[in-house]
């Protein structure tokens, strides 16, 4: 079957093949096709495409799970949303989530994802105890924290092999609700303010308005909250909405957008407001919406997000909102985020400070903008997340990770530079 | 709590069959030839959802050993779903007869077999409910798979009938038509996105339509307008035609 990314772009064919077994899985990394592992395909651009996928979701057995320690073992192809209905009514929750639990374990881990409490409990990586992994030989072997093939294969984008099951460690907790409060600010100096009051609560987000002008530039509402202690886990998957088909392409423009974002900022009071919510509407809400990426017409769309560090975070942001906002181009999305300190894993995309992710419909100059914002992110030593990418160019992606020579040579040693490869890991040369 | 059998325990559609029901409480009967091959999934399912779930020896084309198979169930479920199915290239059934052969005795047959004897205790106790995995292919006889088509429209008759005998017994009979299905079974066909459903939509396509006493249902449900125009392609075109 033909897979593709969640931003719809590039529309490529290819060819999947479904990890169903590990013999199975052998016989077509001996082959002498060049393959991608493949998860669930919300990856945004080019990083899990390739002629040859191997879809991994169809591996998907829970293998145990001990509620002493909280540690489950199962297979990479088992997605977040699986664990959360099966354990937030025993009491546990993930450690660390994105904003959407329709992701597998595989996917997690290769793209080392964070969440809203990154500022506490650092990437996914943090609460791996080990994995095993299928390399290009085809032997398989289980990584444990401190090996080298942990660090390169967290945040690796799946070019360091296969990975088949993993053991995590859930965290507890004593309610399906957070506590959560919301905080409506004017401009960026008070967006930032309110994320460094709040950095003691365990998540936070930020919704900014992109097409805010002068004074107004980065003005957002600041959700924060932590678990509530109710006792009440009464969780169920909640029902969704469906987008059934590809908006026309005109569906989405400055008007539209502009109109949304007033009325999402509209529809907050002033200044400080408390609200209890579930996890779904906390941590997922656009999962509620299946095929969202569907609102952005058949011609797809891209998310550009970098990371600023800490100390020039504030300039760095300033500038680029407002070249988006005299570009005129309409992000239907943007989401600003507070980081702690960086891991050692090679390819991980955090680093302290501060991070913006914004939607774009795919369009004429588009491509020419993101060159220019790439220009202001690589002038304030930021980096640009691999995992939404799909047009970075080699020379802006290298000069944002240090590590790339030490994760370039291992592939070369290990011949993964042969057999795993994606449209995005030939773009930027790793 | 109670149980559900599932026949052709095997097939990733069985195992997403086997979640849905396991999720919504309802205990396990896994059937299929190797129960080696289904302890995985049983142990998922119990860490997943805290459900018993039993695996049991069953061949569908040992139709003798049927009878016995049910009799040994010591609480006997309250659903049975035969999910079991093989489909092999046409070319191979027309030039293997052996082939042809496994292909009717497992979608038709032995289907037939074990559906008789569970069907005549449900009829006594008057209760229970029937669902059959049949198929799209059924619905018309095409030249690119007929032998494998014309044993799901048997299927698909035999389940019509039986829904008709057991109405006055309240015991409920519904009849799935899955299109196509990204499954190990179709795995080397180039099936188009949208026609084609996963296996665990399917499940829970299965599991809507069975609560709410359905009769039949395709699912993609797409497919019951292909199918109707299909069907009503008159047979002096579709004769012509390679669809």
């Amino acid at each position: 079957m033909n897979l593709n990314s969640w931003g719809m772009y590039p529309y490529i064919k290819n060819k999947s093949i479904s990890l169903e077994s590990r013999d199975r899985l052998k016989i077509e990394i001996l082959s002498d096709k060049e393959l991608i592992p493949f998860g669930n395909g919300r990856s945004y651009g080019d990083s899990a495409l390739n002629e040859n996928i191997i879809y991994c979701k169809p591996y998907n057995y829970f293998l145990d799970f001990d509620d002493e320690s909280g540690i489950l073992h199962c297979q990479s192809g088992v997605l977040l949303s699986e664990i959360i209905e099966a354990f937030v009514p025993k009491g546990w929750f993930l450690k660390v989530t994105p904003g959407t639990k329709l992701i597998t374990i595989g996917g997690a881990v290769a793209s080392d994802i964070h969440g809203k409490n990154h500022h506490v409990e650092g990437c996914f990586s943090e609460c791996v105890e080990e994995f095993t992994l299928m390399l290009a030989n085809g032997e398989i072997t289980t990584c444990k924290r401190d090996d080298e093939l942990f660090l390169a294969t967290c945040g690796g984008m799946g070019l360091t092999g296969v990975i088949l099951d993993a053991k995590i460690s859930l965290k507890k907790i004593n309610s399906k609700y957070i506590n959560q409060t919301t905080i409506k600010t004017k401009n960026l100096q008070e967006t930032f303010e309110a994320f460094e009051k709040y950095a003691y609560l365990p998540y936070s987000v930020a919704w900014i308005d992109c097409l805010a002008k002068d004074e107004n530039i980065g003005k957002c509402l600041l959700m924060v909250g932590d678990f509530a202690d109710d006792g009440n886990l009464d969780f169920k998957d909640s029902r969704k909405l469906n987008i059934p088909f590809n908006f026309p392409s005109f569906a989405l423009n400055t008007l539209s957008v502009k109109a949304f974002n007033w009325l999402y900022y509209k529809k907050s009071p002033h200044g400080e407001s408390k609200q209890k919510v579930d996890i779904d509407t906390f941590f997922y809400p656009l999962d509620a919406i299946n095929n969202w990426n569907r609102i952005y017409g058949k011609g797809g769309f891209t998310q550009y997000q970098f990371i600023l560090p800490k100390d020039v975070s504030y300039d760095g942001l300033k500038e680029i909102l407002g070249t988006i906002s005299k570009s005129g181009k309409g992000s239907f999305l943007a989401v600003l985020k507070l980081y702690g300190k960086g891991n050692e894993n090679y390819l991980s995309f955090p680093i302290e400070g501060y991070s913006l992710a914004l939607d774009f419909k795919i369009e004429k100059g588009l491509f020419e903008l993101l060159d220019k914002l790439d220009e202001i992110v690589l002038k304030y030593n930021g980096r640009i997340y691999l995992t939404k990418d799909v047009r970075v160019s080699k020379e802006t992606f290298e000069k944002g990770y240090p590590s790339i020579e030490k994760f370039r040579k291992f592939r070369k040693d290990n011949k993964m530079d042969k057999k795993f490869n994606s449209l995005q890991s030939k773009r930027v040369g790793i | 709590m109670s149980y559900i059998l599932i026949i052709g325990a095997k097939s990733d559609i069985a195992k997403e069959i086997a979640r849905v029901y396991a999720k919504n409480g309802y205990n396990i009967y896994l059937a299929g030839r190797d129960i080696e091959s289904m302890r995985d999934l049983a142990n998922d399912i119990k860490i997943r959802y805290n459900i018993e779930i039993e695996l049991k020896e069953f061949d569908i084309i040992d139709f003798g050993s049927h009878q016995s198979f049910y009799n040994k169930l010591e609480v006997k479920p309250i659903g049975t779903i035969v999910v079991a199915g093989y489909m092999s290239e046409q070319k191979e059934c027309e030039e293997n007869w052996t082939e042809t052969l496994n292909t009717i005795n497992v979608n038709y047959t032995g289907a037939v077999s074990i559906l008789n004897i569970i069907a005549n205790d449900y009829e006594i106790n008057k209760k229970g409910f029937i669902v059959g995995v049949s198929s799209v292919a059924g619905d018309r006889g095409r030249k690119a798979n007929y032998i494998y088509g014309s044993s799901k429209a048997a299927f698909s008759a035999y389940l019509g009938g039986l829904r008709n005998r057991l109405f006055e017994s309240h015991v409920h009979v519904l009849t799935v038509k899955p299109g196509f299905v990204n499954t190990k079974m179709t795995k080397e066909l180039d099936l188009p996105p949208k026609l084609t459903a996963q296996p665990e939509d399917v499940a829970d396509d299965i599991y809507k339509a069975q609560q709410k006493g359905k009769s039949i249902i395709y699912t993609k449900s797409i497919w019951r307008y292909i199918m109707l125009i299909i069907k009503h392609i008159p047979e002096f075109i579709f004769k012509k035609m390679s669809i």
